[in-house]
């Protein structure tokens, strides 16, 4: 017989993970599947998994659409241009992030939940009216070409807008607070007394922080760089409204696959690489954040 | 030879005075002891040694240099925390290693120190540690290691023994007095623990609210306090207060609700009227059970409490005040709840206390 105790523990270890399964594991799978099926017209637009045509049940599995990520060198370029500008807007925020982080911990407890709330501020609305938002300032007549005319800085309109340069600023805006908050969460942790220790010790303020915030640190710099590069890479609202022609991002590609090609396998199979490929740095970061916490 | 001097020191958080016109100096090798209830200002003067704080008035020299307004790190003092503050993310070695390593001194050099740092406190073989596999007590010798590593003029310890369990508490106290004995520096212990400050010092300094009440050896201290707050805070303490008057042909404390006056030392020289208080430690009261021959005033056991080798026997005195006896558990085992007995002492045993 199962006692109380015993069954509320299989309770609560259970939920987690049968709502994991159930809302994460189990669409991962029907993903999955269509990834291993070919493209066709008709609703659903794929071909089926199983068949049953009187002579037993057959399986119905192609590589083909992986296959073709791996020939198409449109994809390749995708995702590493997805990779690369998901890093190069990882590395900003943590430039941006941590000295704004470090101002927050420093300041005052009275002003530092005003300067947490206003870090969350953007929040509150729409991340697509937000990014939308951007176009207003960045448009060629937009709020900011405005500005520097008027100042007499520029004489024409810089392009802004549709180019590199509007991806990373709206990834970088984005997520911003994503990175922010860990780095908070884990510079407020830190005892004080080691940072006088270290002053103590004759450590001047940088060496200070060298040898002891940064790496006591570096727990919360894992988890705002995760918090940042996993949803940069998949981003696609982003790259859609502020890239331009030659912006090539994963996320842009699987929509375009799955909405304008309705090509369902091969969105997929996109999809099935996308979460593969995030998996695996995850796991490496999850496996270091571990270590951090026993030592 | 003065190593460190304090010259009206002050320091105030907001409307709190933490630390009022303190003035102190310590002398080179000694093992000075700051002793004082929480809150009196005692590790804010640790604070400003060390530089975390600054006084808004006074000085602070050591060595006869004023670093008054020189960073911690630029001063030849060192701290232990009274949570040690060890970096988590460094072993114990590497700990130990830090102070050094922030000065131009080769790898070597280092790696000697830091062996004959850890053969100083007795970890030779944990130098591979973190500090989280460590039990508490080493901690404290790691953390007692990696402060006298750059070899400082002076050692501030914050409450050294207040994070340790009782036993190993007292074992580590002669520990700290041996490895001061062995390398020489000073030591400059805040603690608010009386029995540490006594046994652990060779001069102790009391403080009360920001002041210093009272400077001087641990027997000083305890023999002749100058104030009610040090009488009462260093040791236990039965205290008497009323006004001088004349009687035994010499000074006698006339104090309310008591029959008879009270025999003062007889080297009190103040004058007839005056309010004083007299303090008497619970070892100097002798306890009988008949009416002695000397000076002894009639009283009943409230209680007796068993402490070992000593007893503390409670005493009710005429008005309902309570006296404490210290007396050899043997001896008081003659004594029972309810009994009446006579409580004396020899007049020159007391103190006498005007503030």
């Amino acid at each position: 017989m199962i006692g109380f105790g015993r069954l509320s523990r299989v309770v609560l270890i259970g939920l987690p993970f049968a709502w994991l399964g159930l809302f994460f594991l189990f669409p991962l799978l029907i993903v999955l599947r269509v990834s291993l099926a070919h493209s066709t017209i008709g609703i659903p637009p794929y071909t089926p998994f199983l068949t049953n045509s009187g002579e037993g049940i057959k399986i119905h599995a192609t590589l083909a659409n992986f296959v073709l990520l791996a020939r198409d060198d449109l994809y390749v370029r995708a995702y590493l241009g997805a990779l690369g500008n998901a890093a190069l807007a990882t590395v900003l925020c943590l430039v941006f992030g941590y000295p704004i982080a470090y101002a927050i911990t420093r300041t005052p407890g009275n002003w530092r939940g005003l300067l947490l709330f206003l870090v969350m501020l953007p929040f509150w609305t729409s991340f697509l009216i937000r990014v939308y938002a951007w176009i207003a300032i960045l448009k060629p007549n937009g709020l900011l070409n405005q500005l520097l005319i008027a100042s007499g800085l520029i004489a024409t309109p810089l392009p802004l807008l549709n180019n590199g340069f509007s991806v990373e600023l709206g990834l970088v805006y984005s997520y911003l607070p994503f990175m922010i908050l860990p780095l908070y969460g884990s510079l407020s942790a830190l005892d004080e007394r080691l940072i006088e220790a270290a002053a103590d010790l004759g450590a001047r303020p940088f060496r200070a922080f060298l040898g002891v915030t940064l790496p006591l640190s570096l727990p919360g710099v894992a988890a705002g760089s995760l918090l940042v590069l996993i949803p940069a890479i998949g981003e696609f609202v982003i790259p859609d409204l502020l890239g331009g022609p030659d912006t090539l991002m994963i996320g842009k590609v699987l929509w375009d696959e799955f909405f304008n090609n309705r090509d369902w396998p091969v969105a997929s199979a996109v999809a099935v690489v996308l979460v593969a490929a995030l998996a695996i740095p995850l796991l490496l970061a999850q496996r270091f954040l571990e270590r951090e916490r026993i030592a | 030879m003065t190593l460190l001097e304090l010259e009206g020191v002050s320091k105030r958080f907001g409307a709190v005075v933490a630390v009022d016109d303190v003035s102190l100096t310590i002398e080179r090798g000694t093992l000075f002891a700051l002793l004082g209830p929480s809150g009196c200002g005692k590790t804010t003067l640790l604070r400003m040694i060390a530089g975390f704080e600054t006084p808004e008035r006074g000085h602070i020299l050591i060595d006869g240099v004023d670093v008054t307004a020189l960073p911690p790190y630029a001063r030849p003092v060192n701290m232990m925390f009274q949570s040690y503050a060890l970096f988590p993310h460094m072993d114990v070695a590497g700990n130990i290693a830090f102070g050094l390593r922030q000065e131009r001194i080769d790898r070597r050099r280092i790696t000697a120190r830091v062996t004959e740092m850890l053969a100083l406190v007795q970890m030779a073989d944990y130098g591979q540690r973190r500090p989280h596999e460590l039990s508490g007590g080493q901690r404290q010798r790691v953390a007692l290691a990696r402060a006298l590593a750059k070899m400082p003029k002076l050692l501030l310890l914050d409450e050294p023994l207040a994070a340790l369990d009782r036993k190993l508490r007292a074992e580590t106290r002669l520990e700290l007095i041996g490895i001061q004995e062995r390398v020489g520096t000073a030591f400059l212990v805040v603690t608010h623990d009386q029995e540490e400050a006594l046994s652990m010092a060779s001069r102790l300094a009391v403080m009360n609210r920001g002041c210093l009440v009272q400077i001087g050896t641990p027997a000083e201290i305890y023999e002749q306090p100058n104030s009610r707050f040090v009488a009462d805070f260093v040791g236990e303490v039965n205290l008497f207060e009323g006004k001088l008057t004349a009687a035994f042909n010499c000074l006698a404390l006339d104090v309310a609700g008591l029959a008879r006056p009270i025999p003062l030392p007889s080297r009190t020289a103040l004058p007839q009227g005056t309010t004083a208080t007299l303090a008497l430690r619970p070892e100097k009261l002798r306890l009988w059970h008949e009416p002695p021959v000397e000076f002894a005033i009639p009283a009943t056991v409230a209680s007796v409490g068993y402490f070992g080798g000593v007893s503390i026997v409670q005493l009710m005195v005429g008005d309902g005040r309570l006296l404490k006896a210290r007396v050899a558990s043997a001896a008081a085992r003659c004594f029972t709840r309810g009994m009446a007995v006579w409580a004396g002492w020899s007049p020159d045993d007391g103190v006498v206390i005007t503030r």
